[in-house]
């Protein structure tokens, strides 16, 4: 599993477009907010949590339509399925894959983000780990959404609309988590409920995602 | 000993085939002839435990392969109808990763690339080779490590002659230490002696 975990990052680092590719298109749509909600700093900042997590988890959706679908085309999906590990070995792999080569440089640019949507700095700590742990979930649930698409004709839109309901828990407590800290109030309560969905998905995602693929 | 017990394969609600029974053991050949869509590919994949056969088992010593997929998966080579290379990686670095899962090192991938005559393209990114280049660097992969069965679909697809010889040298090889190769093709096939089952 570990050479399979070095293939996925290898292969991020020979095409670097596809991560950065999802930072520029967090930080667009960050963007997008002051435009549509004026450039009041109140205002702003009222929004900024909820605007950075529905930003960054849509961010993170891009790649994922690609995760199994690249594999499928050119053939390697069977000789990974052929390799003696589990698919659901396979899938956790993907999930920490994407999480590492997606979510990692999304975190680096929270506080491009966070900075344009007013957020104020002390709650910018916070945003990362929240993020952190809301896109692990969404890397869980997305190679879940992956797999079952993968073959579906209309794969790229379905998926979204699969995973993103699902992931509404994690919206809500990385949103509370960063509007309590810039409130003055302790994020604790809402980060460990995150940590918590993280660890109750982190089995559960890539033994259905196993499934599916071994029947796909 | 591989034996296939009364398996049949669906696509919708048709038959594509059914009752199909057949058993090769160490050395032998089997060669899967038919028409465009008659199942070739279809039996492979149920072959290999990527299918899930409609009916029948497929045994291996006489024991269900469906029970432990990945130790079947483990005994078999798998050559598809695309060549599995990723263009960004070198050919070594595509060669690598699935000598690591068999449990090779660097010295069996070069001994692989070697046997198909691409040692001295294997820093190369598998972008730059040519579609019968590619096709034998997926074919090094069944070098890679001992796996008693080699499963191909169309292995010579813009093969030249010399590197068909090349690919008959290496099946004789591999029959010569007991393994069983199983192929579906519509050309000719370095297989001396190999039985064929008509679809």
């Amino acid at each position: 599993m570990i050479a399979l975990l070095a293939r996925e990052l290898r292969l991020a680092l020979r095409t670097p477009g596809d991560s950065l590719g999802a930072v520029l298109f967090f930080v667009l749509v960050a963007a997008l907010f002051p435009f549509g909600v004026g450039p009041e700093p109140a205002a702003l900042a009222r929004l900024a949590p909820g605007a950075l997590v529905a930003s960054a988890l849509l961010a993170a959706l891009l790649p994922l339509d690609r995760m199994f679908g690249a594999e499928a085309e050119d053939g390697s999906l069977d000789l990974l399925l052929l390799s003696g590990v589990a698919p659901s070995g396979l899938a956790l792999v993907k999930a920490i894959g994407h999480w590492l080569t997606t979510a990692v440089p999304l975190l680096l640019a929270v506080p491009v983000a966070a900075a344009m949507l007013n957020l104020p700095t002390e709650a910018w700590g916070v945003a990362v780990l929240a993020l952190a742990l809301a896109t692990l979930v969404l890397s869980l649930l997305g190679t879940l959404g992956a797999a079952l698409t993968l073959g579906a004709r209309r794969g790229g839109v379905l998926l979204p609309l699969l995973v993103l309901p699902l992931a509404i828990p994690a919206v809500i407590f990385a949103a509370g988590a960063i509007e309590a800290q810039a409130g003055g109030v302790s994020p604790r309560p809402f980060l460990l409920f995150l940590a918590a969905q993280a660890a109750l998905l982190a089995p559960l995602a890539p033994l259905a995602a196993g499934a599916a693929l071994r029947e796909g | 000993m591989l034996a296939v017990d009364a398996i049949a394969c669906w696509r919708g609600e048709r038959a594509v085939f059914a009752g199909l029974s057949f058993g090769l053991g160490p050395g032998e050949a089997l060669l899967l002839a038919g028409r465009n869509g008659a199942g070739k590919s279809s039996l492979l994949r149920i072959l290999a435990g990527l299918l899930p056969p409609a009916e029948g088992r497929v045994l291996w010593n006489g024991e269900d392969t469906a029970e432990d997929r990945p130790a079947h998966a483990r005994r078999l080579r798998w050559l598809g109808h695309a060549d599995a290379l990723k263009p960004t990686l070198t050919v070594a670095e595509n060669m690598a990763v699935f000598a690591r899962l068999a449990g090779q090192g660097p010295e069996a991938v070069a001994q692989a690339l070697a046997a198909v005559g691409l040692a001295p393209l294997a820093s190369l990114p598998a972008r730059v080779l040519s579609a019968g280049q590619r096709r034998r660097a997926s074919l090094a992969r069944l070098a890679i490590g001992a796996a008693p069965l080699w499963l191909l679909d169309e292995p010579t697809v813009g093969l030249d002659t010399a590197s068909v010889a090349q690919l008959g040298l290496l099946l004789a090889a591999h029959r010569a230490a007991g393994g069983m190769v199983i192929a579906a093709t519509h050309l000719e096939l370095p297989l001396p002696g190999a039985e064929t089952l008509a679809l």
